[in-house]
């Protein structure tokens, strides 16, 4: 079956994150894949490419970097709740006047909608919430 | 089994953005013609009492964000039973016409619920 799986928690502040990863990595053994994974609410900031956590830690941010390159699957990041939070890629910073950015491939960041339209297309949406 | 959209609120109003970012998904899935209802439970049915303002952190009030949900083709609005009970609350006192239901028999109806 093909999974969208909803990231609403920060990195490194809740289990959310980790055990989305931990479920993602598990699907294939089962037979199951992960189409996309949306990144909403404070989920966003797994996006950001300036996490930097302790080396015996693990690296959210390229685990689910990883997670694309084994599955192949979307990582999809609401704009609206990524802009108000300070995570964007170089268009948007440009629009916005700023001069960094903060996310980049395999991260795209995208409209609500398109979570809406992603858990349509999928035969189940699971939640993972601070 | 229907193959609309559930969107479930279980937090109030305030406190966090949850309850918001839901309802504006709900509103954006309307916005773009997909088929979605909403429920509110848990927490959630506080969204749905009269009389809210924006308050005091300057996050704006989702109770006129909920009165649009029918300018957005989404007519069917949900209200937990039994949250509504142990929170001392009315179907009748809401500030919208919401169906009172019973959670598990209508979560079970849907193929696709997005939860926040």
């Amino acid at each position: 079956m093909k999974y969208t799986l909803i990231v609403y928690g920060a990195p490194y502040s809740s289990q959310a994150a980790h055990s989305a990863l931990r479920f993602a990595r598990a699907l294939p053994g089962l037979g199951h894949t992960v189409a996309t994974v949306f990144f909403y609410h404070d989920g966003v900031y797994n996006a950001s490419t300036l996490i930097t956590p302790p080396q015996d830690e693990p690296h959210l941010n390229q685990a689910w970097a990883e997670l694309k390159t084994t599955q192949g699957c979307e990582l999809l990041v609401c704009v609206a709740a990524a802009l108000k939070r300070g995570v964007m890629n170089d268009a948007e910073a440009r629009r916005h006047g700023g001069e960094v950015h903060n996310l980049g491939e395999p991260f795209e960041l995208t409209g609500v909608g398109q979570l809406l339209a992603s858990a349509q297309s999928s035969d189940r949406t699971v939640t993972f919430a601070p | 089994m229907t193959d609309k959209t559930l969107i479930l609120i279980r937090h109030a109003p305030h406190g966090t953005s949850f309850a918001r970012e839901g309802i504006e998904a709900a509103l954006v899935g309307g916005a773009m013609g997909m088929a979605v209802d909403i429920v509110f439970a848990g927490d959630g049915v506080f969204c749905l009492l009269p009389d809210q303002s924006a308050g005091a952190l300057g996050q704006k009030g989702t109770l006129p964000m909920i009165k649009a949900l029918p300018m957005y083709d989404i007519e069917t609005i949900f209200v937990d039973r039994v949250a509504l009970q142990q929170r001392g609350l009315e179907v009748s006192a809401l500030a919208v016409d919401a169906i009172e239901c019973e959670l598990a028999s209508v979560t079970a109806s849907y193929r696709q619920i997005v939860s926040f």
